[in-house]
């Protein structure tokens, strides 16, 4: 299980504003160890699902350029208080992370 | 003789399908793109129609950027039926960096922070009602970010 995403959401108007942050070392696969000199093997996030009431709203397919620690940010329409909002991401070693919010 | 050519029939527009399918529907992650290692690649994998430059999109990124591991990047568009929103730094090892699908009910507008090992041409391409039009930026990187 990847380290849990932190989530901040507010509704103005009928917009939702997400904004996530996934902790994630995000290895590109050429980067050098400084101590051991070895190349560190590729370990990033492909893939990122942010779901609104169960409804997919945002798909992000994500390569080795994302930063490490990944932010990213979107808006939706639709959203009112007591709305599930869901992110998750899988990376290429298969492992995970889930985290659901409530919109206040 | 005829079966085989049959077969052959047969068989090439199996091949058409499983070729098509990735192209229009991006339900699953267009792998190829993302280990492409030049842009014109990425281009010609991803996007099946010509690309128009388009003033309606706002590129927000910095000139220079100072520190490469961590460069902000915000596309928005006034663009109407956006599908997609992908951004590409053209002299990364692999420039395609992110692909973003919104459904009907997102705002176009997404932001995320990229690795830029050089300086280079940032470019992002927006799929709206099934075309695409792009803007571009070029950034200045004073330390890179790749390899970090």
């Amino acid at each position: 299980m990847g380290k849990p995403i932190k989530i901040k959401a507010k509704i103005k108007g009928d917009v939702a504003e997400v904004k996530a942050l996934m902790p994630h070392p995000m290895e590109s696969g050429v980067r050098v160890d400084a101590d051991t000199g070895e190349v560190v093997p590729k370990h990033y996030i492909e893939e990122v699902v942010c779901k609104h009431n169960g409804n997919v709203v945002n798909t992000a397919f994500w390569g080795t350029g994302v930063s490490k620690n990944p932010y990213m940010a979107f808006k939706f329409k639709g959203a009112k208080s007591g709305d599930k909002l869901e992110i998750s991401w899988r990376d290429n070693t298969g492992d995970t992370s889930v985290k659901e919010i409530t919109f206040k | 003789m005829k079966l085989q050519r049959r077969a052959l029939i047969k068989s090439l527009f199996t091949a058409a399908a499983v070729l098509a399918v990735p192209r229009f529907v991006f339900a699953s992650r267009p792998d190829a793109a993302f280990d492409a290692d030049n842009a014109d690649s990425v281009v010609s994998d991803l996007f099946d129609g010509p690309i128009t430059e388009s003033d309606q999109i706002m590129l927000k990124v910095p000139d220079i950027a100072e520190n490469g591991a961590v460069v902000p990047v915000t596309v928005s568009t006034d663009l109407a039926d956006v599908e997609a929103i992908s951004v590409m730094v053209e002299n990364n090892p692999t420039p395609l960096v992110a692909m973003f699908e919104l459904s009907p009910q997102s705002v176009p507008e997404i932001s995320v922070r990229i690795k830029m090992g050089e300086s280079s041409k940032v470019q992002t391409v927006v799929k709206a009602g099934g075309k695409y039009y792009s803007a571009s930026k070029e950034v200045k990187v004073t330390i890179g970010g790749c390899g970090g």
